[in-house]
């Protein structure tokens, strides 16, 4: 990668006798949508915080525009829009007041920031909303805000820490098709996630993260290759059942894995190996077949699910 | 590496630009500020001042006082306490709500705002509280005839300083402490009160027992009703003792916030 917009080495961060992040190396180019992917605890919001340039870290270098965040936090933090996971946003004051101290942090004028606003009202699609307090918006329209506060400098790199975790499904929806658009305009993202679709949806790239380590890493696509199969047939005998019949299952596909409710059996075609499994006289009280995802690549990489 | 952004002018003006937002979200609260910060002392001086007044100039004149009207005794005490109690709210609620409530400080950091520039924004914002609640309540001191027009306008910055150096040492306390339950019931109960008790409010310190006198010489309080008292009429403190108090309270305002700057930039870089 030439002069990559962030680069990461030997990444590690220790809290007293924890080692949250151990010796990890990424690096992300311009225009890249970039994710993390991994369960609660694998080190992904550490490592934003060190990439955020406001956390120290304990060992490695990192790079963000040929820079050490460390050494260079101010420098730094004026080109990165940050959205954190937990919204911090001010909420005595109204949505357009949000952004418009957020931009003078940035020691941006005035008119500026004036104009700004309503370019982001409108991205945000808070336009209505503009002059209510922060505290009763909905939970989709805090994040929705927070991006936008996030945009509000321009940045060359915005960071999202788990940007749609706690929202319904259908403000998830509307959250994505607002990242995708920035991914649109050439706007590097780089974000955490535990929810496999939404890594699936917005990322170009990802590392999978368990531990605070790095498993793999490559786009979703080139992972799902590279550790899974085409196709996950999903069978469930019910609870005691399934550990009976798992062994006889076993040597009929590829590789399997036992979850406590269901045994998953990845095989190239599933409704092939259904079949199969009928003519052997098992009879399973529900079946579904499915392509496979980022959870079954997490599942065969750690061995555990994404979300416990 | 150039978006535009002037990274050394925010370097200079950071501090104000907390500071700035921190008025806007005073100004939210401006009905309440100005009640308490101007009513309650008010209340005091109305009551205690008048209302206790009358007892102790019937039992002794003004012979405990140096020769000073009580009500006038207490007022540059009062004041101090207004300072006090303003710079208080201004930083231990801001302090604990930016690093644990609702995490603001995170936000403002994720900028070229630094930990320092965090400190020091919120200190000022404080100090811009005690300025208008001093200078309003000085304003109702003079209507009253409390104090006489002239140098006793000083009593105005030497409350601000009382102000300042008990606020700087309690932004650090806030900035330190993570588990805040019991931080307010001890700060109130077990600081502020018995400080504003026993600082020489009402009565000269020195009519205390020896032994109770060492929390006013520790107490911010104690020292600014002093100075006040000197500068609004000549009470007859030595020139020596001035120095002291001057001194005392200008180291409390720079060691506090120095270890205020270090603490916030140390705690946000966890």
């Amino acid at each position: 990668m030439s002069n990559p917009l962030i680069s990461v080495r030997g990444l590690t961060k220790v809290f007293g006798d924890f080692t949250a992040v151990d010796g990890i190396d990424f690096d992300v180019a311009k225009g890249e949508s970039f994710g993390l992917l991994g369960p609660n605890g694998a080190g992904k919001s550490t490592t934003m915080r060190i990439l955020a340039a406001t956390s120290t870290r304990t060992s490695g270098t990192v790079q963000i525009l040929e820079k050490d965040p460390e050494q260079f936090g101010p420098l730094v933090r004026a080109h990165l829009g940050v959205v954190p996971q937990q919204d911090n946003l001010d909420n005595e004051l109204t949505v357009s007041e949000n952004l418009y101290i957020y931009g003078r942090y940035f020691g941006l004028s005035k008119k500026f920031i004036k104009n700004k606003i309503e370019e982001l009202l409108e991205f945000a699609q808070l336009e209505e909303k503009r002059n209510v307090k922060v505290e009763a918006l909905s939970g989709g329209m805090k994040r929705r805000l927070t991006i936008a506060r996030g945009l509000v400098s321009e940045p060359d790199i915005l960071l999202l820490d788990e940007p749609t975790t706690g929202l319904d499904p259908q403000a998830r929806h509307i959250l994505w098709d607002r990242l995708f658009r920035l991914k649109e305009q050439g706007v590097t993202l780089v974000l955490t996630t535990h929810f496999m679709d939404e890594a699936e949806q917005l990322c170009d790239r990802l590392v999978v993260m368990d531990k605070g380590s790095i498993m793999a890493e490559g786009s979703p696509a080139g992972l799902i290759k590279e550790y899974s199969s085409k196709e996950v047939l999903e069978v469930r005998f019910g609870s005691d059942r399934n550990k009976e019949v798992a062994p006889q299952l076993a040597t009929m596909c590829e590789r399997m894995e036992t979850l406590p409710d269901r045994l998953l059996m990845y095989t190239e075609d599933g409704e092939k190996l259904l079949e199969q499994i009928t003519h052997a006289n098992l009879h399973p009280t529900t079946s579904l077949v499915r392509r496979s995802s980022l959870e079954d690549v997490f599942l065969r990489l750690t061995g555990r699910t994404l979300i416990e | 590496m150039n978006n535009g952004i002037n990274v050394s002018q925010i370097q200079r003006f950071g501090a104000l630009y907390i500071a700035s937002a921190r008025l806007r979200s005073m100004s939210k609260w401006r009905t309440i500020i100005a009640a308490v910060d101007i009513g309650n002392p008010l209340f005091y001086l109305i009551a205690v001042g008048i209302g206790i007044g009358v007892l102790v100039e019937q039992g002794s004149g003004t012979t405990g006082t140096n020769g000073i009207k009580y009500i006038a005794f207490i007022a540059p005490a009062l004041l101090a306490n207004t300072a006090i109690t303003g710079i208080m709210d201004e930083t231990v609620f801001p302090t604990i709500e930016g690093f644990k409530w609702r995490k603001l400080f995170f936000a403002q950091n994720s900028t070229p705002i630094t930990g320092r520039q965090i400190a020091l924004g919120v200190y000022l914002a404080a100090l811009c509280r005690a300025l208008f609640s001093v200078s309003v309540y000085y304003l109702l001191l003079l209507a009253f005839n409390v104090v006489d027009f002239g140098v006793s306008f000083l009593i105005v910055p030497v409350a601000i300083l009382g102000g300042a150096a008990f606020g700087a040492v309690i932004l650090f306390a806030a900035a330190k402490i993570e588990k805040d339950d019991q931080f307010f019931n001890i700060l109130g109960r077990l600081i502020l009160m018995p400080m504003f008790l026993f600082s020489g409010t009402f009565f000269p310190l020195s009519s205390m027992p020896i032994y109770l006198q060492p929390i006013g010489w520790v107490s911010p309080l104690w020292h600014a009703t002093e100075l006040g008292r000197e500068a609004a009429f000549d009470y007859g403190i030595s020139n020596l003792m001035v120095w002291v108090h001057f001194l005392v309270l200008a180291t409390l305002v720079v060691v506090g916030i120095v270890l205020s700057m270090r603490q916030f930039e140390k705690r946000l870089a966890k």
